[in-house]
């Protein structure tokens, strides 16, 4: 598969090669469903002018959008070299585009005989999606694993040789350094984001109701700037929290203008001591992170049946044992959620080490190593070695995600 | 702030009477001083950061590189001139503001209608196989990123497609690996949607097509915003992809930022005022989102 519209267009043609007509072709598998609309139409004969019109049109939607993106990168000048009407113009294809697409998916499919129509008509809806997670998602992470197997040009495989490299290796180093401080960052960063979240998350539900909309607007500002931007606020550069000044100078970094009190300025995040770059980074990331987890778990909250909490004040419980015993337990599951997005989140924390301290200083991260010996060592073997160990780090939470979904589906 | 120091100050033995102020809130709560405290330290905890940020911007150079952003009431040094920079001037960042605008719309907008169709038809459509293509979705939504820039450096690279370096390549990017969380989120608010609205849009011989248009996706306006403005911010603030999949001259504000920030001396004061401006867009689109993001986050995504 090299492109979406063409994948999109290949599923079509699936459909067609099951037609009863055609010999050998597989019973349609599902049976309506009880709420099943799709039903009503066409019950007998495929109509044929729609299933044509349909075909022709989703195939010739599917040539025209992928042609006219191309021809967005390729001859800008046929578009005044001017970004704004490309922008325009990949908006009005992208959107009308997929719905026209669909709009035809679905003539083509509706015009199939009733019981094909039925059974076809989810995947119809499904396949476009499901074709682009597989090219950008699926496609990348079999061929990463590959990759992982053969030299940095990818011509030949050169067996486990990568693994070596980052595991006792010229890498090694580096790499278990790295290793040692995302566990850091595991340890600290999600647990410590909960804690606030649920902290904030409390106590703002006791403010007035402007206190509260006020208070959180405060603390979730942050959800909306990015990486790179919270690294200028915390940064060393003029205005950055943790910049560093020398004694003589005027304080200009806040963290130093207080530190100042008890002592001489700090480089911050050139201090590898107890690690402390690493920490006043992981700061910035719960700072960030906050927000995200108070909306999460005060809605949680609020959603606790008052009658649970008035019973327990009944039985003589004080407001720390309504908390822990009443509140607590009954919002476990979305401190579990917030608790497994950050994990995930901190596992590929990159961004801010890479602006901030690009890895000096014993404050690298898996993420940033991989960065690194892809991007400017053009390392592919070792950079997807490195790729497949975080794969390896993620799939324990992959399958917890996947049980933890299960379970909330039997709750439905 | 007033809203919270009034409280403070509101805090007292209350009455009998049952109205706001004296003790009890509007709503006829009590007031609690360790909540009022704790929140109004926090908040200010939490904006300081971007206070300092949004004072230095409006610092000249020296002023910047002389005295602390506290300092500014007394010291001085106000000025205009980095946002004037940024807009006009040498820097190329009121370029790359345009170009984040640019990217970052349609890749918001376009996996949103594929997202929608999947999630109508994992939510109401019975099917084989159905289960576990959605449990690999929720599967993939925890696959990093990572795997995906070597092969698809080489897919979109001049090797392969040869759209690397322009718009469409990160439009294509985003909307392939927002896909699972899209369509995830969308499914999960749609669960919770009455199935007596279908029965009934079956009954009068609607088709699938026709339910999902005139139904579902009106009643799922809520889910549909959430995503959108997960996936702007997303898309918006993103370093990584854009990095590594746009040119020079078609980057992102977020990326000249972290050059701005690599570089010695030249041009970093204009980097507080350029930050403050690549801010401003995302916090415009949450807050004035807000509401719908809450509720679409929240309704069936999350049980507690």
């Amino acid at each position: 598969v090299t492109t979406t519209t063409e994948g999109d267009v290949g599923r079509v043609d699936d459909p067609r090669d099951a037609e009863p007509q055609e010999p050998g072709g597989t019973p349609p598998p599902a049976p309506p469903g009880p709420g099943d609309p799709g039903s009503s139409a066409n019950p007998g004969a495929a109509n044929l002018p729609k299933v044509g019109i349909g075909l022709v049109g989703a195939v010739a939607i599917g040539w025209f959008v992928y042609n006219a993106f191309l021809a967005f990168a390729y001859y800008p000048e046929w578009f005044f070299d001017s970004k704004v009407l490309i922008g325009l113009l990949a908006l009005v294809a992208g959107v009308g585009g997929a719905f026209a697409f669909f709009y035809f998916i679905n003539m083509f499919v509706e015009g199939l005989p009733g019981r094909w129509s039925r059974a076809l008509m989810p995947y119809a809806f499904v396949s476009p999606g499901i074709a682009l997670i597989s090219l950008m998602l699926i496609y990348p992470t079999i061929q990463t694993i590959n990759y992982a197997f053969a030299n940095d040009e990818s011509t030949e495989y050169v067996g486990f040789d990568n693994f070596t490299t980052i595991f006792t290796g010229d890498l090694s180093e580096e790499f278990w350094l790295s290793i040692t401080n995302n566990l850091l960052w595991l340890l600290l960063v999600p647990s410590i984001t909960v804690v606030f979240g649920v902290i904030v998350a409390v106590l703002a539900d006791k403010l007035s109701a402007r206190g509260e909309k006020f208070s959180k607007s405060l603390i979730f500002l942050p959800m909306a700037i990015s990486f790179v931007g919270a690294s200028v606020i915390w940064g060393t550069k003029p205005g950055g929290v943790y910049k560093y000044d020398s004694a003589e100078e005027a304080p200009l970094g806040l963290l130093n203008a207080v530190w100042r009190i008890v002592g001489e300025p700090v480089n911050w995040l050139a201090t590898s001591n107890f690690r402390l770059n690493s920490l006043l980074m992981m700061v910035i990331v719960v700072w960030l992170q906050v927000g995200f987890a108070m909306i999460l778990l005060s809605s949680a909250i609020k959603g606790v049946p008052e009658d649970t909490i008035e019973a327990a004040r009944i039985d003589g419980a004080g407001e720390w044992q309504i908390f822990s015993r009443v509140v607590i337990p009954q919002i476990k599951g979305t401190i579990i959620t917030v608790f497994i997005t950050v994990v995930i989140m901190v596992l590929k924390v990159f961004d801010i080490v890479y602006v901030l301290t690009t890895g000096r200083d014993k404050s690298n991260v898996i993420a940033n190593l991989f960065y690194d010996r892809l991007i400017n060592f053009e390392q592919t073997g070792v950079a997807s070695a490195i790729v497949v160990v975080l794969l390896a780090a993620i799939t324990p939470i992959l399958v917890y995600q996947v049980r933890h979904f299960r379970r909330e589906e039997l709750g439905r | 702030m007033s809203a919270l120091t009034e409280d403070v100050r509101d805090v007292a033995p209350s009455g009998d009477a049952p109205r706001a102020g004296r003790g009890l809130m509007a709503d006829g709560r009590r007031r609690n001083p360790i909540a009022i405290v704790v929140m109004i330290l926090l908040s200010l905890l939490w904006i300081v950061p971007t206070v300092g940020l949004l004072v230095t911007s409006f610092r000249d150079r020296d002023a910047q590189n002389t005295s602390g952003w506290w300092t500014a009431l007394w010291t001085g040094g106000w000025s205009f001139s980095n946002y004037q920079e940024v807009f006009g001037g040498r820097s190329d960042l009121g370029s790359s503001f345009l170009n984040s605008i640019l990217v970052a719309i349609p890749a918001t907008i376009i996996p949103i209608m594929f997202a929608a169709f999947a999630a109508y038809a994992f939510t109401f459509m019975p099917f084989p196989g159905k289960d576990i293509i959605f449990v690999s979705i929720v599967a993939v939504m925890v696959v990093p990123i990572q795997v995906a820039l070597g092969p698809m450096t080489d897919l979109l690279g001049q090797n392969g497609l040869g759209i690397s370096g322009q718009y469409i390549a990160v439009w294509l990017l985003h909307t392939g690996f927002g896909m699972p969380l899209a369509i995830y989120t969308l499914r999960n608010y749609m669960v919770t949607l009455p199935t007596t609205v279908i029965e009934s849009a079956k009954i009068d011989g609607a088709t699938h097509f026709q339910t999902f248009w005139r139904l579902i996706v009106p009643m799922s306006m809520p889910a549909l915003a959430a995503f959108a403005i997960l996936q702007f911010l997303w898309v918006w603030n993103d370093f990584l992809i854009a990095s590594v999949f746009l040119s020079n001259e078609n980057t992102t504000v977020i990326v000249k930022l972290q050059g701005l920030l690599g570089s010695q001396g030249q041009g970093t004061e204009l980097l507080t005022a350029g930050a403050f401006v690549s801010m401003a867009v995302p916090m415009l689109v949450f807050f004035s989102l807000q509401r719908f993001f809450v509720r679409g986050l929240t309704a069936g995504a999350v049980k507690g």
